[in-house]
């Protein structure tokens, strides 16, 4: 397998669907179904071949695989350089997965330039999958800006009434972020000589001074991206305004890209800043964890409830991360995964009468279930999963995030599992306000229940959650010789440090 | 074995998911009889490994089905298995045994709801979690059983989603149980941390070791296997609703007759007093733990009974009554009596869902009336559900004739409250002692109460309205069946499983699956104490059922005299110590207060105001000046040039 570019091949194939959306031409209506089909087919082939790509895994092998490497600048010594290990294999697989269901589940709901909408898509899919397979800071760099600019025009072409005022309040904040990214990227570049990730993890030296400086500058980045609070309020609004699917893969894949970026860069790459700093990440992710989660309790809009409760559900993941034990990583890997595929589907859900009813005002709605009792049991089925209830994806993540962080400190362990408590509170109020008393209002007593193409749209995701909730080792194990690895790394960089410290 | 424990936990869930899943296909009359039968067959089979596990041959009582794996992170192994032993087996009798009598019950009394198949298959979920929950091998799957029986219980309570009521308490029924559970986890780290595992055989093995550690916990240093207990515990009194976390059971009476005595009463509140019976190797070696869960049990023994003196809705008397009878279990297995804890969660299983669904059927007689104040001579229109209810009122009072027969004969709260009251006595401790008085003050009040009910319910003259005593029946003969089976637990039980339980063969019955050391300290302690101590149970039960007979039978005034007399105290016991009012002036409105400061101030004028939209703003006013300067005059111009040659000359001239 090693001789086929299999990476490239899931990176760039969703190109080839934009492309032909591009060259496609005739009436609006014929053009709009091919550009529809077109994107859901390519994007259901990445899916299988990503699918391959699982199957090949050497799930035993901590170090890279399906490596393939290319000068790209060749006077810069800047190369194309992808591959792939436990951790972002999974990440590759959400973003391949988590396409095709937002393709399928825009099938109706977008009726205005379908074509731009699908290529965006398309095009989004290849810098997501590019981002979590690059093994280059540059081309990583490239790739992860590359995924603002399609988002962008998402949520500003495709938005609701302030869609501009959200697109722009997304965009600066990252933008923001990643200039700092990119002077650090310099910065590892002028002392490496080249952007290639594994020589730099292996040649970078630098004193502590200068990796606390780079670790803010790459955390400006990824906080920004998780969001971590106090960065987080683009995200209520960005989520409010983008279209279901712009959601979708915005809590989907995109926050996603800060907690990758921790684990990818900041802690291998500056191991001793990691250490420094770990206080901070603790105490931003414990304020987001509560905060947040209080907000969440008096929202009046479903969309702006999933989105601060996704923000409390991300304070678990940065915690997670640097408590740096074996179970705080995994959890927090797990977590993102569980949290890729749950918030997903908690914000298809309100796709699904948004289609109907074209508000998301929670008030709007009440007692659905005497209309919709399989939209009610769909969308209790992932409120259950969101509030982390055991035997479901969202527990897995969240107990091992607990345990890890306990024997790291217990207070962090203390105030984050408030979580479980005010978790419970605002997701079934939320559930409760939408589904259940009685139908009285006159606008609902028509509105009819999941058709099937929604059903299909759901289902992957129901079996998916309960997959990882029974049976999480098919996630857990292959990402194991990773996290060791990562873990072992970053200690052996401690201990060098303090006793390079102690020498006279 | 094998078999026959995998087909008792998956019956359920099975039938469940066939009831649920294609209730529309397969119609009402199908969806009890899969659910039915399923429990039914469940019940014989845990029957059968009762008898082998609890009389078996000393080698064969504990057996371990692992399933698969379930979560592994570098040294947290956590797999899905089965573990039998006789604390599992007496809980599996308990659960199925009652379970499939309501599951028959059902039958009849939801007779006309328009979602039958729903209703049977949430009360098989149910079953299905809360047999993972006494089967489970570990901490972490006892947690999975602990979660998803609240899940059960959020359903079914909240089962008639058209009343806001009932979704209220479904919420704070799953919300204050969350309050414990956030305990239970802390707890579950805590232990690992400590012992690194979550597997019960590992744990105990572990235990003396634990007992000896320490453990920096919120910034102090206390001793390790107590805080952990502690820990555990608050996930107990979340479940068993004890004093603090009981304030969601009172309202989970919202829910359908049958699920209030199923999980409310019989099952699932007692799953915390298993829970410290599992755990009792570490209890064991947590004396200060163990103080704790005594006083909180007490406390809570006494605190329920003085609400149950006051209330009229027939279920809520019930629901207080339970809520101090897992008080007396705490206190029990507090003391080291973890074999009379267990006794009491058994009879009482039998007696309580008795008196439940005894209530159900009065309700059904009048036409979903609860109010007590409403009812009075039903036993004319009811006489079975009559005889039986005095059964269970009988057994929860705890009557019997002492001396004969070796340990007296009576009903099976008679040997059950007897045991724990000794067993608290026996202790010998200051809080022994303290347990023993609140529960013997404790038993006086639950005479009086249930006789209370007993008396206001079915004697006396009608007081409600005529057309529903015209229309009021005794109860169709698939609710009746149950009642008379459950009526046969509460006469017999006691008498029955004296021996096994708190007796002579304990030992053998219980093998290791209960801490040997503490138990056979307090059953060897019951045998000497007192001869007035372990009759003043009795003589209160007695003395509470004549008061009773005084104040609504002999002389019906004085009730409403009393009342008048006491009036201040009486507002306490009647607003259940307003605890309600309490949370929701700590807890409740402050988080939401605060939850939109946040949004408000916090996201939006401090975040946003001086972030984004500041930044925003700021630029466009800078802007707006820089723009200013752009007048078009040119003298404007030759001006501002001329300032800035002035100045580079200057600072030209003078720095160099």
């Amino acid at each position: 397998m090693s001789s086929w570019p299999i990476l490239s091949l899931v990176t760039f194939l969703p190109l080839a669907g934009a492309f032909f959306c591009l060259i496609v031409n005739g009436p609006k209506e014929a053009v709009d179904r091919n550009c529809r089909s077109a994107a859901l087919i390519t994007s259901l082939v990445t899916f299988l071949i990503s699918l391959v790509l699982w199957a090949q895994f050497d799930p035993a092998k901590a170090s890279y695989q399906f490596e393939e490497k290319l000068a790209w600048v060749p006077a810069l010594n800047i190369g194309y350089h992808m591959g792939i290990d436990g951790i972002s294999l999974f990440f590759v697989l959400l973003s391949t997965l988590l396409t095709p269901i937002c393709i399928l589940a825009s099938w109706e709901s977008v009726q205005n330039r379908v074509k731009e909408y699908m290529i965006a898509f398309l095009v989004l899919e290849t810098f997501m999958v590019g981002m979590f397979c690059a093994l280059d800071l540059a081309l990583f760099y490239v790739f992860f800006e590359g995924v603002l600019i399609p988002m962008f025009l998402i949520i500003g072409v495709w938005g609701g009434k302030r869609r501009v005022y959200a697109a722009f309040k997304f965009f600066l904040y990252t933008l923001l972020g990643s200039v700092l990214m990119l002077l650090a990227i310099i910065a590892i570049y002028s002392q490496v000589g080249t952007t290639d990730l594994p020589t730099a993890m292996e040649k970078l030296d630098l004193p502590f001074r200068w990796q606390c400086w780079l670790w803010l500058a790459f955390f400006a980045s990824f906080a920004v991206k998780v969001p971590m609070w106090p960065v987080h309020t683009w995200l209520p609004d960005a989520h409010v305004e983008a279209p279901t699917a712009g959601s979708v893969i915005l809590a989907g894949v995109l926050l996603k890209m800060g907690g990758y970026g921790f684990i990818r860069f900041s802690v291998p790459l500056m191991p001793e800043a990691t250490q420094y700093f770990a206080p901070l990440i603790f105490g931003l992710s414990v304020v987001a964890v509560i905060y947040t989660s209080l907000v969440a309790l008096v929202q009046e809009d479903m969309k702006k409830l999933i989105a601060y409760s996704s923000i409390a559900h991300m304070g678990f993941v940065t915690i997670g991360i640097y408590v740096m034990n074996m179970q705080g990583v995994q959890g927090s890997i797990f977590q993102m995964l569980s949290h890729g595929i749950v918030s997903a589907a908690l914000f298809l859900c309100v796709g699904v009468v948004y289609d109907r009813m074209h508000t998301r005002e929670i008030d709007a709605y009440g007692g659905l279930v005497h209309r919709m009792p399989r939209y009610a049991f769909v969308f209790l089925f992932f409120t259950l999963a969101s509030v982390g209830l055991p035997g479901l994806s969202g527990f897995v993540g969240e107990f091992l995030v607990l345990v890890g962080t306990f024997k790291a400190n217990t207070w962090v362990a203390f105030l984050a599992a408030t979580a479980l408590i005010l978790g419970a509170a605002y997701a079934l109020w939320l559930y409760r306000k939408i589904i259940f008393g009685e139908l009285t209002k006159s606008s609902l007593k028509a509105i009819l229940d999941m058709n099937g193409r929604e059903i299909a749209v759901f289902l992957p995701l129901v079996l998916i959650t309960l997959w990882m909730g029974i049976y999480p080792a098919s996630f857990l194990d292959p990402m194991a010789p990773a996290v060791d690895k990562l873990i072992g790394d970053y200690n052996a960089a401690i201990k060098l440090a303090h006793t390079a410290s102690l020498k006279p | 074995m094998d078999l026959a424990v995998k087909l008792i936990v998956f019956l359920p869930l099975v039938a469940a998911a066939i009831a649920g899943l294609f209730c529309r296909v397969i119609g009402d009359r199908p969806a009890q009889v899969v659910t039915s039968a399923a429990l039914l067959i469940a019940a014989a089979l845990s029957i059968f490994v009762f008898v082998r596990i609890g009389f078996g041959p000393e080698d064969g009582k504990m057996m371990v089905v692992k399933l698969f794996d379930w979560i592994g992170s570098g040294t947290l192994d956590v797999a899905w298995s089965l573990r039998v032993d006789t604390l599992t087996a007496v809980m599996l009798i308990v659960v199925t045994g009652v379970s499939s009598m309501v599951h028959v019950y059902s039958i009849g009394y939801m007779a006309d709801d328009p979602s039958i198949p729903r209703f049977m298959s949430y009360l098989s979920l149910f079953t299905f979690f809360m047999l993972m929950l006494v089967t489970s091998d570990n901490l972490v799957q006892l947690f999975f059983g602990w979660e998803g029986v609240g899940l059960a219980s959020y359903l079914l309570i909240g089962f008639w989603y058209d009343r806001p009521s009932a979704n209220a308490a479904a919420m704070k029924a799953f919300i204050v149980n969350r309050v414990g559970d956030f305990g239970f986890a802390l707890g579950i780290a805590a232990v690992w941390m400590l012992s690194g595992s979550v597997g019960f055989h590992e744990i105990f093995a572990k235990a003396p070791d634990m007992a000896q550690m320490r453990i920096q916990f919120l910034g102090m240093d206390l001793p390790a296997l107590e805080t952990a207990c502690i820990l555990l515990f608050i996930g107990a009194m979340g479940k068993s609703a004890q004093l603090g976390l009981h304030t969601w059971l009172p309202d989970a009476m919202e829910g359908p007759t049958p699920v209030s005595a199923l999980i409310h009463a019989a099952t699932m509140v007692t799953a915390g007093v298993f829970m410290v019976c599992r755990l009792s190797p570490l209890f064991e070696l947590a004396p200060v733990a163990s103080q704790v869960v005594t006083l909180i049990g007490a406390a809570t023994a006494f605190f329920a009974a003085t609400i149950g003196l006051t209330q009229f809705d027939i279920k809520r008397v019930v629901a207080y009554s339970t809520c101090s009878q897992l008080g007396y279990m705490f206190f029990a297995a507090g003391v080291g009596g973890y074999s009379a804890a267990m006794f009491h969660l058994m009879t009482h299983a039998f007696f309580k869902a008795l008196l439940f669904l005894g209530s159900g059927s009065v309700i059904n007689c009048l036409h979903h009336e609860q109010d007590m104040r409403k009812m009075g001579g039903v036993k004319e229109k009811a006489p079975q559900t009559f005889y039986l209810m005095w059964i269970g009122t009988l057994a929860l009072s705890g009557i019997g004739v002492p001396y004969i027969l070796g340990h007296g004969i009576g009903f099976a709260g008679f040997y059950s409250k007897d045991s724990i009251l000794e067993a608290a006595y026996a202790a010998g401790t200051q809080v022994g002692y303290i347990a023993y008085w609140l529960g013997i003050i404790a038993a006086f009040m639950t005479a009086f109460y249930s006789t209370r009910l007993m008396f206001l319910t079915f004697y006396g003259k009608y007081r409600g309205d005529h057309h529903t005593w015209d229309h009021a029946h005794e109860s169709p003969a698939v609710m009746l069946i149950p009642l008379y089976v459950l009526g046969i637990g509460a006469l017999l039980s006691g008498l029955v499983a004296y021996p096994w339980f708190v007796g002579e063969d304990w030992e053998h019955f219980w093998s290791h699956s209960i801490a040997v050391k503490a138990t056979e300290g307090v059953l060897h302690g019951m045998h000497h104490v007192p001869e007035w101590s372990s009759l003043l149970p009795l003589v209160m039960g007695i003395a509470g059922i004549a008061l009773s007979y005084l104040y609504y039978i002999a002389m019906p005034g004085l009730p409403a005299k009393t009342v008048a007399t006491f009036s201040g105290l009486y507002r306490f016991f009647f607003n259940k110590w307003y605890f309600d009012e309490l949370y929701d002036a700590i807890f409740v409105r402050p988080a939401l207060a605060l939850g939109r400061v946040f949004w408000k101030v916090g996201d939006g004028a401090l975040i946003d105001g001086l972030g984004p939209d500041g930044i925003a703003a700021r630029s466009r006013e800078l802007a707006g000046a820089l723009s200013r300067f752009q007048s078009g005059y040119l003298y404007h111009y030759a001006f501002a040039m001329l300032v800035g040659v002035a100045a580079a000359v200057t600072y030209f001239s003078w720095l160099r």
